[in-house]
């Protein structure tokens, strides 16, 4: 019989197969001027201008440029691809342009390549240019459509006359998806264009394997000397969050984005890696729907405030990696208003208001917990899980539900929800994009999840938008961050500090607050 | 039996033969084979947990607390403690009620409905055996995992609609499986001769053909609710099962999935249960099979 | 035979259109507006009415549905409606992905559970026997995305002998001309890739290969038990044949059927059952593309992704059932 020789050939092969595997081991480590992020999803498009969906920024920002840029850490206006710009009244803008500055595909850029991006813009629809018409109300001929012309003067000034002042029309200017690209690669062709990237960013585009990676690398003729420091750079999307640490770990990946809070400790205890916390710019909140009863009741909507535990929240999901919120924008945006006193944490406070609005034995209620992990929330199911039984101390008997995201944000908006959890990363740091989109009565049905409408607040919202001068503007949103208070259509929860982890001999990544991070700097040491 | 007796008695004596003689002697080579009441053991050992477990297990599965989360297993805790600083034992405990409930439930409904279908499709023939049998084919060529997120798309996520998933994507297996065994016993002697004496339909069915069916489908009923406590496992995992705080074993796994390297406990625990569970309702199966049905072997 | 072959494809006829019919009303009655859903959470309400009227969702659902089932028959899949990319362009590099993960899978599956089958069967009630099917009854009752995660903790991480994710040495891309790598890397020479592409396979292989492993180890092994008694394998034996032989040649022979039929319908489950796999390891395939897809009610790109699913499918049962022609010449079709 042989039974027992082929038995110990079936272990000899085992033991070849495993030396030979141990041996490749270890081949993480490759030559060091490629950057491989790991982040959550892929890009849907790379041409930014005609989506709204963040994963297609983190790209683009390497591959194109801006006239205008944001501060490295904030949202200040710092120069671009214009190096002066300058307004008398806050209508017209001149904007002067650097020279000698090429496309990756060595089309020059010049005044009348910028022009050629707004037509672009402007000739669009909603549906192409989402983003557009939300921040520059409509396209050519809509009456709302803020830009009266956009025109050269010569070959390095452009000048951009608005119909009436818009307040944070610069940093509109200076938001990722209003990159100038080049008039010859979209001239081709939106669908050809949105594969075929061509900027005058420091990285131009490789490859894209759909669902996998993109990658980028150094643009030789790139105007700004001696950068980009890195050859290349490749986007990976890994969607399950622990994969993806457990691929930085093994060296596969050199950055991730998204990392859990709960791995934060552990990720600071390893001698190999660093972890890396991005400049807060988000509110998660609880939206309390105030058309459907109870939370018609402005005592009940305050007496959730008074009931939840933030503290305990943020110290056990956010691994204390947050900061307690109390308004509806976070305190690095111009406009806050400190002096407010946020609800602290007293049931006792809580049961005398409900009481007062005729519950005192509470009620019962839906609590729609977000099924997806969100910078401004990284485990919406278990914070959820903390508000429950905080409400049961006060005696509101709440059950969790949960849809699909996509269901979600769709029945939410619908005002569906009694309670529902959410939150809202900024788009250009500025307090309109917070207050007015989320709270005001003209987004009802869109951003506005809780129905909430209020007259003086909407005039001094109205009136702020068009308020070139700052500080009587900052007066307006601390007005109406009071009647915001006062009100209570939300219980402001937490400012999140998202957390990414990188290897330990990764320098020069500045991570920036609106989640589009520029890698120009980025080298190994 | 002799030849073509239209006598009644010759149809009691035949039913009394092939419901309770089987059946004991099925008992009887059950019990033979080890592995199977190992099985049995253990799906019994897991069904009195579900029965009486909580009422030994610790007070208050969902209460919370913050000062011990996430301790390694001790002599309070023998299982350690998970995020919210809730004891993992009195969760399993708990949670062997949600998803026994779960496997057996789902598969009861599909049985109910498969066998539904697969008689009047096996006994009635012609167009409405067509008509079922396309819509089974239809339903096994989709993938039935994404066949059974569409579902749950459909119907919202949660405990009781993942089950109704579940249970709709194993009607096409009791369903056929139903069929071939009415087909099959249809043209039996006996059934012949009831008929033959004019018997109702609804009495042929109920009171012969079905007893006739119950041993295969008791055999594929025990394979099936393990692999439903897999597949709700599955759901969960995704998101889209059972719900806080709801002790459910996959969404345990689920959330504890970032803490498998600093506390793997969280785990281990609620995966070991399930495996353990899914393997006793196999074994048992498995044993089943051989003692009631020798020759179906797949 | 080409008869037979002409038939069983006129049956599959209705079967599909059914199918397509099935998963066209069940989408639409999903809750959550697509349109909504690709300009995200910033958009507003009009250009979410644009959009709808855009993507042709303003039109009552039959016309909707004849628009889609005569682009199918001329070979058009639709429109992504979140890229805005034709489908049958999109749908490939994923099918290819999943393939070649599916197909490393099954023959794992296949060289490890029928050699266990017959083993087992072989040294029936043996030490062998027991433990292998023990182990093929533990390996159904996994939960797979935990012994991936497992897996990976293990071989990936605390051994650092595999890599954790993906399907490529990202650092040194394969250069894709089919998509499927090993085919790649071959075609253009890349031996060194190769080896990349598949250490990359064996963590989501091995994940992937453990039910279908341990449920043809089974169905081997009881096929396998039936020949054994035949008086033919006695008779053979009795003539003092070497035993290797008639168990590998004779016996196996005999008993190769239901497994065939075993792999055709698991071949089938793990080209759209491997969501979770492709989760967990990271695999830029089918199953996670309309998985993906379902996230963001991308119609186009779940119609047709589970349309090109159960078609892959039912044509792996049919030339399965060809197969049976071919290893048993009694089986005849016409």
């Amino acid at each position: 019989m042989n039974k027992k020789r082929m038995w110990s050939a079936a272990l000899l092969l085992l033991l070849v197969l495993s030396t030979v595997l141990a041996a490749c081991g270890n081949s993480g480590s490759g030559s060091k001027d490629t950057l491989v992020f790991g982040r959550g999803g892929d890009s849907t498009s790379l041409d930014p201008s005609r989506v709204t969906e963040g994963e297609t920024f983190k790209v683009t920002v390497n591959l194109y440029e801006t006239l205008l840029n944001f501060g490295e850490q904030d949202t200040t206006i710092q120069p671009g691809l214009a190096k002066e710009w300058n307004t008398e009244d806050g209508l017209t803008y001149t904007f002067k342009l650097e020279e000698g500055v090429k496309f990756h595909d060595g089309t020059d850029f010049n005044a009348d390549a910028v022009v050629k991006n707004f037509e672009r813009w402007a000739n669009g629809d909603e549906d192409r240019f989402p983003y557009y018409n939300s921040m520059f109300g409509g396209f050519k001929g809509d009456e709302g459509h803020v830009i009266e012309s956009v025109t050269a003067d010569g070959d390095y000034t452009v000048i951009i006359k608005l119909k009436r002042p818009q307040a944070p029309f610069l940093k509109n200017i200076a938001m990722s998806m209003f990159a100038i690209a080049s008039p010859t690669a979209f001239e081709k062709g939106d669908d050809q264009f949105a594969r075929n990237p061509v900027g005058t960013g420091p990285f131009q585009f490789v490859e894209w394997k759909a669902n996998d990676s993109i990658t980028i690398e150094k643009f030789d003729g790139y105007w700004k000397k001696g950068l980009p420091k890195l050859d290349k750079v490749i986007f990976r999307s890994i969607p399950d969050n622990s994969a993806r640490l457990n691929a930085l770990i093994a060296g596969e990946i050199d950055l991730a984005d998204g990392i859990n809070p709960a791995d934060g400790e552990k990720i600071e205890g390893n001698a190999d890696l660093q972890l890396i916390e991005r400049p807060s710019m988000n509110i998660g909140y609880l939206g309390l729907t105030v058309t459907r009863p109870p939370f018609d009741k402005k005592e009940v909507r305050q007496a959730m405030n008074y009931a939840i535990d933030k503290e305990t929240i943020i110290n056990s999901f956010f691994e204390g990696r947050a900061n307690i919120a109390k308004n509806p924008m976070p305190p690095s945006i111009s406009g806050y208003n400190d002096q407010i006193k946020g609800y602290e944490y007293d049931p006792a406070k809580a049961k005398e208001l409900l009481a007062k609005a005729g519950y005192p034995d509470g009620f019962e209620m839906e609590l729609w917990a977000m099924p997806v992990p969100r910078p401004y929330m990284p485990d919406g199911a278990k914070v959820a899980e903390v508000i429950q039984s905080n409400l049961a101390d006060i005696g509101i008997k709440a059950k969790i539900v949960s849809y699909e995201w996509p269901t979600y944000l769709d029945k939410a908006s619908k005002g569906e929800a009694d309670a529902f959890m959410l939150g809202w990363t900024g788009d250009n740091g500025d307090a309109d994009n917070f207050i007015y989109v989320l709270l005001d009565e003209d987004n009802i049905g869109s951003n506005n999840y809780t129905y909430f409408k209020n007259d003086a607040m909407h005039d001094l919202l109205i009136e702020a938008q068009t308020e070139v001068d700052e500080d009587k503007r900052i007066e307006l949103y601390k007005k109406a961050q009071e009647i915001i208070h006062e009100e209570a259509p939300w219980v402001p929860i937490a400012h999140s500090t998202p957390l990414l982890a990188a290897t330990k001999d990764l320098t020069g990544f500045v991570p920036h607050p609106t989640g589009s991070d520029l890698l120009a700097n980025v080298e190994f040491k | 039996m002799s030849e073509l007796t239209p006598k009644m008695d010759g149809i009691v004596e035949a039913e009394i033969t092939r419901t309770m003689g089987p059946w004991r002697e099925a008992w009887r080579s059950f019990r033979k084979s080890k592995v199977a009441v190992v099985g049995m053991v253990i799906v019994l050992f897991f069904i009195l947990l579900a029965l009486f477990g909580p009422l030994f297990a610790k007070e208050g599965i969902n209460e919370q607390m913050a000062a011990d989360r996430l301790q390694p297993p001790s002599a309070e805790y023998w299982l350690g403690t998970d995020d919210f600083g809730r004891d993992i034992l009195s969760r399993i405990i708990h949670g062997a009620r949600i998803s026994l409930s779960v496997g057996f439930l789902s598969v009861i409904a599909s049985v109910i409905i498969g066998s539904f279908l697969g008689i009047v499709a096996g006994y009635y023939g012609r167009w409405t055996d067509t008509i079922i049998s396309r819509i089974f084919d239809i339903m096994l060529a989709f993938p039935s995992i994404l066949l059974a997120i569409a579902i749950v798309s459909v119907l919202g996520p949660g405990l009781e609609n993942a089950l109704i998933a579940i249970a709709i994507i194993n009607v096409p297996n009791f369903g056929r499986l139903i069929r071939s065994k009415v087909l099959s016993i249809k043209e039996d002697e006996y059934i012949m001769a009831a008929k033959g004496i004019g018997m109702k339909d609804a009495r042929i069915l109920f009171s012969h053909i079905l007893p006739n069916s119950m041993a295969p489908v008791i055999v594929q009923g025990t394979l099936a609710i393990a692999t439903a406590i897999l597949e709700a496992a599955a759901l969960g995992f995704l998101g889209l099962g059972a719900q806080a705080p709801q002790p459910e074993w996959g969404k345990m796994l689920a959330d504890s999935k970032s803490y498998l390297q600093s506390a793997p406990w969280t785990m281990i625990f609620p995966g070991i249960s399930i495996m353990l569970t899914v393997l006793g309702f196999n074994l048992m199966g498995d044993g089943l099979r051989d003692a009631l049905d020798p020759k179906m072997k797949n | 035979m080409l008869s037979y072959v002409g038939r069983r494809l006129l049956q599959l006829i209705p079967v599909l259109l059914g199918m397509v019919f099935i998963v066209f009303m069940m989408i639409r009655a999903i809750p959550g507006n697509p349109a909504q859903v690709i300009l995200g959470q910033q958009a507003t309400a009009e250009a979410v009415a644009v959009m709808n009227a855009k993507l042709g969702l303003d039109q009552p659902w039959f016309i909707q549905f004849f628009k889609y089932v005569g682009g199918i028959l001329q070979g058009d899949l639709g429109e992504s409606m979140r890229t805005r990319l034709p489908v049958a362009d999109e749908i490939w590099p994923h099918l290819a992905a999943t393939m070649e993960l599916a197909f490393f899978a099954i023959v794992i599956a296949i060289i490890v559970g029928v050699n266990a089958g017959i083993i087992s069967a072989w040294f029936q009630n043996s030490w062998f026997d027991y433990i292998a099917m023990i182990l093929a009854l533990v390996g159904v009752s996994m939960p797979i995305f935990w012994l991936g995660l497992l897996g990976q903790w293990a071989f990936a991480i605390e051994f650092n002998w595999l890599p954790t994710t993906g399907r490529e040495q990202v650092r040194d891309p394969v250069n894709a001309i089919t998509h499927l790598y090993i085919i790649d890397t071959i075609i253009q020479g890349r031996f060194d890739q190769l080896w990349q592409v598949i250490r990359h396979l064996i963590l989501p292989g091995v994940a992937l290969a453990t039910i279908p492993m341990a449920i043809i180890a089974r169905m081997t092994r009881s096929s396998m038990l039936e020949v054994m008694r035949s008086d033919y394998i006695r008779t053979a034996r009795a003539k003092g044949q070497k035993m290797f032989w008639v168990v590998y040649k004779h016996a196996f022979k005999n008993a190769v059927i239901p497994v065939l039929t075993i792999i055709g319908l698991q071949t089938g489950m793990l080209l759209g059952g491997a969501i979770l796999t492709e989760t967990i390891f990271a695999w830029p395939g089918i199953g996670r593309y309309i998985y993906d897809a379902i996230n963001f009610r991308d119609y186009p790109v779940i119609q047709s992704g589970i349309l090109v699913v159960a078609f892959i499918f039912v044509m792996i049962n049919l030339i399965v059932d060809l197969l049976y022609s071919l290893v048993d010449p009694r089986i005849k079709y016409d």
